[in-house]
């Protein structure tokens, strides 16, 4: 096979199982059940997730006159994204029925927006990061609304719509930006073409105008607003892949872009990340905490969890980079997880939305019930869970760069959040009511086991042993280093290797 | 070889109990027997280790060292001393009763609480165990979720806020506590406790004493909401009405307490000392702000909770008068407490379950209807006020002379809180069992103490008598593991304060023991 091909098979795996749903799915009758779809999505992103696992492994290179580069770092967000892929076409396999609308559709856009985000973490030129971001935008955008019966389905998708293209908008003014002021919209060139002494004013711009467009996409504070909207009208199992793969996809870009092709500024942008950090954590908390719907409570979480991650990075380190890919992983393994609870207790259609709603689960089915306790104790940061380690790692290399003060900050935040967690943890168990709407919960389906058992074993894992995913992130990290940083900005044309 | 892997057996076999718990059937009494042996188990592992320890020396023994994680450095250290060493055994001992308070307290979803009861007990004994800082403060946030959990699933009324509360109290701390670890980290290069109390007696960490303050501040913090020391014991109150009765018996006091002598004193000892005049504060207004809310109770599990926070500040006083004697009694008082706190709160829940009420107006003129358990009730109560012959005499005395000896005003105000504390147990005694016999005892035919509460209470009280007459059996090794220490005191500057000065350890003893022999 073609060496350049290679580089990109995951995506183009995913792309042609895209497209295979949506060829197949018209000739299926209309009243035949089009589950068989999920089934075939979820082939295709196993075979793509092999291959990334392949990716990570092989030796680094670039393909397609160096746009995109397959290394540790690529692989191992990747193997991430394919991971969330197929345990959310799972999950969406026991939420929805057999009379569920568009349903092709709805597994064709998951595996696409999979592609977009893959697409974003290899690519090592601005614009096709720009064109891997739209991928997995739209259809985020497009699934955000996938409930056009609903009222708030096709609003919030608008809305999403809205201020999303206006933030990519904002990415794409960045990369002209940045193109004016070095000549380049190459990652690595970037770097290369700006001198450690002087900072034109264009590249500061450029530059904060893509940690717009980025911040939106990660939903870090203070442009997170569309995220509860979003994560309410969504249906549940797109929500667990939209508030982790997308997100993931981003913060690896934004890694690449600080750390490769900005590295010299770091004067300039670690303050504004200090503030994003410092904003989305204690913005997500306080409003998390007056949430009565858990889909809006999470979704304020996910704000709070892209403040953590971004603490990681002000360390200016290869720790700090390996602790920002960790919690990525952590963070997906406990949100799919329990959107993969919410998804089955709520429904397709959201039957449940309200933290009372949840009320007895524990007695009603202690599978789903231990499980969402499990993971809301990972969410809290309680040792032995992945998330006390994603959390650990972050502020141990906030602390050891000297930002303390961010660290408390973050952890004391840490301490706000338990409280709205433990109101659904202490819901789940708190004794059932009678003729509580939770009495037509759906049987648990073997999908959805597999599911909760993956995540579940994921966010153990890496609670007990988190050596390995911690070795994989720092050979990530390493990789991204490996660029060393020139000091004068006399370097011509970068070759293109191939 | 047995004492290669003795703390890994103890420390686990609880958590493997659970597990087994989730996999059996509901049927039957299967569960609760289940979790009564592995509870026996244990306590006869944890009896290995008073059998098989060198009383001789000081340091750790037991000690199991194995890498855990590589990066950042964390390894898998286990080893006990002459202190946590007793406290292991105290909780082995304390489990199989848990388990026999529970037998029918806890009727319905008897899988979910045996899980989190053995849940409970490992992350306990890890605290203890644990000699690297980042295990320790693993087991040290376990301990919280099968306790807030518990108090979540079997609260009377309003368990869910309970459990709120008191996880909020005890893990903003640990958010602050874990920053202190995570700066000691990036300085020392290490978790492990024993190179960092090397590292730091010697002086080899670059740290600034003001930044070393502030470490010491955030480690007694989140330790002093756990003991808890007055003004942090807000949660208490709340966590005894609500909680099982068999979780009850083991939130406060012990775990707090031990970890403030092993990081505090092991670790800060110069800075522990600037705390002292503080803390010595805390612990008098705690001892009779505690007597002083127990008196005004009327509700018998709040009363309990007033009174363990009097008892467990006097732990407090001994701790931070940097006596030896004091520290000794420290350790023994917080064994103790331990003790006496369990034994009253099971009675308490057998009260409850007999007449459904803790309010002490619904009772009166108990006794001639419960022969048996007033009888215990008794003992329990005297040992908890320190009368001679039994073990809490021999922990307030200790505390209580070297406090005397050190800070003689406040030793005086604290004596003030043994007098009240007499007060209020025995007015408590006599509103349940003496006086006129009231309706809801007159009218509910009842059984006295039961086989299986015989079994649960007899061994309580007998370890208060043996407690109270043979304690130099356990201060043996208390003191060697007191001398560790102590031993650890940078010897500049500190020789200057009292620790030389008042009460030579083996006067203590010799003080303290005739007194309790001749009687």
């Amino acid at each position: 096979m073609n060496d350049q091909l290679l580089r990109i098979l995951p995506e183009t795996i995913l792309t042609i199982t895209g497209v295979l749903i949506m060829l197949v799915e018209p000739m299926i009758p209309k009243s035949a059940s089009r589950k068989s779809m999920g089934w075939l999505a979820i082939l295709g992103t196993l075979i793509a997730l092999f291959v990334s696992l392949s990716q990570v492994s092989a030796p680094a290179g670039t393909a397609y006159y160096g746009l995109v580069q397959t290394d540790a770092f690529s692989g191992f967000f990747h193997v991430l994204i394919a991971s969330i892929v197929l345990v959310t076409l799972l999950v969406t396999l026991d939420a929805v029925t057999d009379t569920t609308e568009n349903l092709g559709e709805l597994f064709a856009l998951t595996v696409f927006g999979a592609v977009g985000s893959m697409l974003m973490t290899s690519a090592q030129e601005l614009l096709l990061v720009f064109i891997g971001l739209e991928i997995s935008s739209i259809s985020s955008y497009i699934l955000v609304g996938f409930r056009k019966h609903t009222a708030k389905g096709p609003e919030s998708a608008l809305k999403y719509f809205l201020l999303g293209s206006f933030a990519t908008a904002f990415f794409l003014y960045g990369t002209a930006l940045v193109f004016g002021a070095t000549g380049t919209t190459q990652i690595v060139a970037i770097a290369h073409h700006l001198g450690a002494s002087t900072t034109p004013m264009l590249a500061t711009l450029g530059l904060g105008m893509l940690l717009i467009g980025l911040g939106f996409k990660v939903s870090a504070a203070p442009f997170q607003v569309w995220t509860p909207d979003a994560y309410e009208a969504a249906p549940s199992p797109i929500v667990g892949m939209i508030s982790t793969a997308p997100k993931a996809a981003a913060f690896a870009v934004l890694l690449r872009i600080l750390y490769v092709a900005f590295p010299t500024m770091h004067a300039n942008w670690v303050p504004l990340i200090w503030i994003m950090a410092a904003l989305s954590m204690t913005l997500g908390n306080l409003a998390a905490l007056r949430q009565q719907n858990v889909k809006r409570m999470l979704a304020y979480s996910a704000i709070a969890n892209a403040g953590y991650l971004l603490v990681a990075f002000t360390s200016l380190s290869a720790d700090g980079i390996a602790a920002a890919s960790f919690y990525s992983v952590t963070y997906a393994a406990m949100n799919v997880g329990i959107f993969a609870i919410i998804s089955h207790v709520g429904g397709y259609e959201d039957r449940l939305t309200l933290i009372s709603d949840y009320r007895g689960l524990g007695y009603r089915s202690p599978l789903l019930g231990g499980a969402m306790a499990f993971f809301l104790i990972s969410l809290i940061g309680i040792p032995f869970t992945g998330g006390f380690f994603g959390k650990f790692y972050v502020f141990s290399a906030a602390i050891h760069s000297g930002m303390v003060w961010l660290a408390i900050i973050g952890l004391l935040n840490s301490g706000v959040a338990v409280f709205y967690y433990l109101r659904l943890l202490a819901a789940v168990y708190a004794k059932p009511q009678e003729n509580t709407p939770m009495q037509s919960m759906p049987r648990v389906q073997y999908s959805l086991l597999a599911a909760i058992f993956l995540t579940v074993l994921a966010t153990l894992g890496l609670g007990i042993f988190p050596g390995s995913v911690l070795g994989a992130a720092r050979a990530a990290a390493l990789t991204l280093q490996l660029e060393p940083v020139p000091s004068v900005a006399t370097t011509a044309q970068v070759p293109v290797t191939q | 070889m047995l004492n290669d892997n003795i703390l890994s057996l103890i420390t686990f076999l609880p958590a493997l109990g659970a597990i087994l718990i989730v996999l059996l059937p509901r049927t039957g009494k299967l569960i609760q027997w289940t979790a009564l042996i592995i509870s026996l188990l244990t306590l006869l592992l944890t009896l290995h280790l008073p059998a098989h320890y060198s009383y001789g020396r000081t340091g750790f023994q037991f000690v199991e060292n194995t890498p855990w994680i590589a990066s950042p450095k964390i390894r898998y250290h286990l080893g006990v001393d002459g202190i946590s060493m007793w406290l292991v055994v105290l909780t082995g001992f304390l489990a199989p009763l848990g388990v026999l308070a529970s037998w029918s307290a806890i009727e319905t979803r008897t899988k979910e609480f045996y899980f989190f009861f053995l849940l409970q007990q490992t992350a306990m004994l890890g605290v203890f165990v644990s000699l690297d800082i980042f295990l320790y403060y693993g087991f040290w946030e376990l301990s919280l979720v099968p306790m807030a959990i518990t108090i979540a699933m079997f609260g009377r009324t309003r368990g869910p806020q309970a459990a709120i509360k008191f996880f909020l109290y005890t893990f903003i701390p640990s958010a602050l506590f874990l920053v202190a670890i995570l700066y000691l980290y990036g300085l020392t290069g290490t978790f492990d406790f024993v190179e960092l109390q090397s590292a730091l007696s010697t002086g080899a960490v670059a740290i600034t004493p003001h930044a070393l303050w502030w470490v010491a501040l955030a480690f007694l913090f989140a330790f002093a909401v756990k003991v808890p020391v007055f003004p942090l014991h807000g949660w208490l109150a709340d966590v005894f009405s609500e909680a099982p009765t068999a979780m009850a018996m083991v939130v406060a006091g012990k775990l707090g307490l031990y970890s403030i002598l092993r990081f505090n004193l092991g670790l800060f000892p110069a800075e522990s000392r600037q705390f002292a005049p503080c803390m010595i504060a805390l612990a008098v207004i705690g001892i009779l702000y505690g007597a002083l809310g127990a008196l005004v109770q009327r509700d018998l599990k709040r009363l309990l909770s007033f009174a363990t926070l009097s008892a467990l500040s006097f732990c407090i006083l001994g701790i931070f008068n940097f006596t030896i004697a004091g520290l000794d009694g420290a350790v023994y008082q917080t064994i103790n407490e331990g003790l006496i706190g369990g034994a009253l709160l099971i009675l308490a829940g057998i009260l409850y379950e007999r007449y459904g009420t803790y309010e002490l107006s619904a009772y009166g003129g108990a006794a001639a209807k419960l022969p048996v358990m007033v009888v215990l009730f008794i003992i329990a109560t005297l040992a908890l006020v320190g009368l001679p012959i039994l073990n809490g005499f021999v922990g307030e005395f200790l505390i209580l002379s070297s406090s005397f000896a050190t800070h003689p005003a406040w030793g005086a105000l604290a004596t003030l809180g043994v007098i009240l504390s007499a007060a209020y147990m025995l007015t408590m005694i006599q509103k349940i069992f003496y006086g006129k016999q009231s309706a809801l005892v007159a009218n509910r035919a009842v059984p006295d103490v039961i086989s299986r509460e015989y079994f649960a209470l007899w061994p309580m009280a007998i370890l208060m008598l043996v407690m109270g007459v043979a304690s130099p059996y356990w201060f043996r090794a208390i003191e060697t593991g007191i001398a560790g220490l102590v031993n650890h005191e940078p010897p500049a500057e500190t020789r200057r304060l009292p620790l030389n000065k008042p009460l030579h350890p083996a006067s203590a003893a010799t003080q303290a023991r005739p007194a309790v022999e001749g009687q």
